[in-house]
């Protein structure tokens, strides 16, 4: 099994190739667990203790973490802490090494701020899993986009991946395209100029567009990404309506990728924003499996960090 | 009578360097020569060291009244005098802000009780830094202002920034600009650019700083009045200064030792301590800084020496202060990054570092010669030295120099004929 070299999982960037796939392969096999009959089958963390500490509003992720913990036999602990009581309350720093006293064996945080989860770490002695921070990461979404990718396609070496809507504002985009690249996959990134991230095509071995079709042309894989309605009334785009028809996917621009394309979104979609629904509901779309892989992954990551660091 | 006579160094002015004695009497430099002798006068043997004109920063943060946690007008003065600073000016962000004569002169007569180097302080353009209405810039100059300016809270408003450098200028006075267009801006943490894309942080663009100089230049040009543009950071918006200076506009600027020395990828692993105002920029951005310096474009180095706790830092890099110490590595960055690698001459880095500020603001500071006050800074230009923690004067420790391995290294400060730093140490003032 492998080992992971650092004692957090802050992002996809500090990761090697080897780490990834080695996350992927225990992953494959918390998969098992997840679609059993049995979830208490194989309880490595009983009594462990993993607190979730979120600054951000999630469902998603925030069960996700929750359900696995809970299938490995750990307890855990939801802190949801308010975006406006960072500003006037406890530090980051004192709010975790509190959280850490409690005998705590893993924190699972969600920040706001690019970065929270190094400074974070730096101050907890127990494992930091980064549940989003920012712009910056979100390393377990793009773990469990691996491993629907490589279920599907078997591995990742050529793959053309392409990554569509509001890049500039998107940790996932950021942590795909990391592990994509490691991988041996060819990336693009596509999005209206207002909502590319400057000077990121000079990162090497990134094709950056605006045009959807340039992007679809070809892909085996295309990652959809959510706008959030905020960003509309930041004037990054006038209208849902015209957002949809230049950067929207539906099934007739997806005809422009491989026959057997698969479609991902982190979730939750705008249905009709940037997906279709007809193209949500087709065939093509892997929504739901991704959600599997993601407590599955979660799974892999939380046993990987407090079982089988390296070192301990 | 107080006699100081300096020996053997090597005086450096912008007209040149030569071996010569320094003569002063009760703080006033009397003689200049080669084999100077004086009866009774103490002597500071300058063998191997480099005399310059007492240093000049035009832009800092004192912090007191207000923020005595963060720095006091003793240890801010202390610090400054370490790195070689004689006089320094002070930005009027306090609080109470400096935009009367009674905070004017708080600053200047906790700055005298101090003895260390001399504070000119920098009224605010607006009341309240609000960038509303005028504040009372007569009145301020009367008890010892030098310059004008709402520094870190950018006037927005152009009327009330051509009002403030039309009225300035009736009474002989300069308006200091930080150019940010907070609009553009956009809650950008660092600079825009490949650095913020890959750490996920939102990107301060360059054209918000180089609209206002624009703005500026533009305003200065029509009034026929002068501006001074704070720290400028970056290659456009010293082009644009670089064109406007060329048609004859009244626009000086300063630049930062950090601007010169860093780039934004300082700010790697979400280093708080490379998070400052203008950001750090890109490569090509520092190189441009280099070439501006080199050429007059830019008038003068200042540190804009902006002291912050050390809970103002250890947070999340979004919420970080802005701003790091700069009196007590200036001086050694400029000799490390400008002198040594050929960029400038010792007589250009004196221009910048000390005549150019003094003229630019009429300051009784900037002149190595008989009649002027005895503020020298002593420098061993070839000493090399790490920059530790421990012995930072200042109150404050952030900086992004910890444990950069520095040449040049300012010896003795001498302000007004005393001692004030001998050997790097500062000297306190005598109990009395």
């Amino acid at each position: 099994m492998v080992s992971l070299h650092g004692k957090d999982l802050l992002g996809i960037r500090e990761l090697t190739k080897e780490e990834i796939a080695g996350i992927l392969d225990h992953a494959e096999e918390m998969r098992k667990i997840v679609v059993s009959g049995d979830k208490a089958q194989n309880q490595t963390l009983r009594g462990k203790s993993v607190q979730i500490l979120f600054y951000e509003n999630s469902t998603r992720t925030r069960t996700s973490f929750e359900l696995a913990a809970k299938y490995l036999g750990a307890s855990s602990a939801n802190i949801a802490a308010a975006a406006s009581s960072v500003a006037k309350g406890e530090t980051l720093i004192d709010t975790g090494r509190n959280i850490a006293a409690m005998g705590t064996d893993a924190i699972v945080m969600r920040h706001p701020s690019s970065g929270a989860p190094w400074l974070l770490a730096k101050n907890v002695p127990c494992p930091v899993l980064n549940a989003g921070d920012g712009l910056n990461e979100h390393p377990t979404q793009a773990l469990l986009d691996m491993l629907t990718i490589r279920r599907c396609k078997g591995g990742f070496e050529g793959l053309k991946v392409a990554i569509v809507g509001d890049i500039l504002h998107s940790r996932v985009a950021r942590s795909d395209l990391w592990a994509l690249q490691k991988l041996g996959a060819k990336v693009t990134f596509c999005g209206l100029r207002t909502l590319l991230p400057r000077d990121i095509e000079q990162v090497g071995n990134l094709e950056v567009t605006q045009d959807v079709r340039e992007a679809l042309e070809g892909a085996d894989v295309v990652i959809a990404l959510r706008i959030q309605l905020e960003r509309q009334a930041a004037g990054l785009f006038p209208s849902f309506g015209e957002y949809a028809r230049v950067s929207g996917l539906n099934p007739k621009n997806i005809r422009l990728a491989k026959k057997d394309v698969i479609v991902m979104h982190p979730g939750p979609v705008n249905r009709g924003v940037e997906l279709s629904s007809a193209l949500m509901d087709s065939g093509v779309s892997q929504i739901t499996g991704q959600v599997t892989n993601g407590a599955s992954v979660r799974m892999a990551v939380l046993d990987l960090l407090i079982n089988h660091r390296e070192g301990r | 009578m107080n006699r100081l006579l300096i020996k053997n160094g090597t005086v450096v002015r912008p007209q040149g360097c030569e071996p010569l004695d320094i003569l002063a009497e009760d703080g006033v430099i009397v003689k200049i020569g080669k084999k100077l002798d004086a009866e009774g006068a103490e002597i500071l043997d300058a063998a191997g060291l480099h005399v310059f004109p007492g240093l000049v920063d035009m832009h800092c943060h004192l912090r007191e009244p207000g923020f005595e946690g963060k720095e006091e007008i003793r240890t801010g003065t202390a610090a400054a005098a370490k790195g070689g600073f004689t006089s320094v000016c002070c930005m009027p962000n306090t609080a109470p802000v400096n935009d009367n004569s009674s905070v004017t002169s708080f600053i200047k007569m906790r700055a005298e009780d101090a003895g260390f180097a001399k504070v000119y302080p920098i009224g605010a353009v607006s009341k309240g830094l609000m960038g509303k209405e005028l504040a009372e810039m007569d009145q301020m100059r009367r008890f010892g202002a030098v310059a004008f300016s709402d520094d870190g809270c950018p006037v927005s408003s152009g009327v009330l920034m051509k009002n403030a450098m039309q009225y300035a200028a009736g009474m002989g006075m300069v308006v200091i600009s930080h150019c940010e267009d907070l609009d553009l801006v956009d809650d950008g943490a660092m600079n825009e650019g490949l650095t913020a894309s890959i750490l996920g942080l939102r990107g301060n663009p360059t054209v918000a700083e180089n609209s206002m100089i624009a703005r500026e230049i533009l305003l200065a040009e029509y009034l026929g009045v002068p501006v001074h543009i704070a720290h400028v950071s970056n290659g456009a918006g010293i082009q644009l200064i670089r064109e406007a200076k060329a048609r004859g506009v009244k626009v000086t600027c300063e630049t930062c030792p950090h601007y010169f020395s860093l780039n934004d990828e300082a700010c790697m692993g979400y280093n708080t301590l490379a998070k400052v105002n203008p950001p750090l920029r890109s490569e090509a951005d520092r190189l441009a800084v280099i070439e501006g310096l080199r050429d007059g474009t830019i008038d003068a180095i200042a540190t804009d020496h902006a002291p912050h706790g050390a809970d103002a830092k250890n947070c999340e890099f979004d919420r970080a202060a802005n701003g790091l110490i700069g009196f007590e590595t200036a001086f050694a960055l400029a000799v490390t990054h400008l002198v040594k690698p050929g960029q400038l001459t010792l007589e250009r880095l004196c221009e910048l570092m000390s005549a150019n500020p003094a003229r630019i603001l009429s300051l009784p500071a900037g002149r190595l010669e008989a009649g002027a006050a005895c503020d020298l800074t002593l420098a061993d230009l070839e000493e090399r030295w790490v920059f530790t923690e421990a012995e930072i004067e200042s109150k404050s420790k952030n900086t992004p120099f910890l444990g950069a391995e520095l040449t040049g290294r300012v010896r003795h400060t001498v302000a007004g004929g005393r001692i004030l730093v001998r050997d790097a140490k500062v000297q306190k003032k005598e109990e009395a």
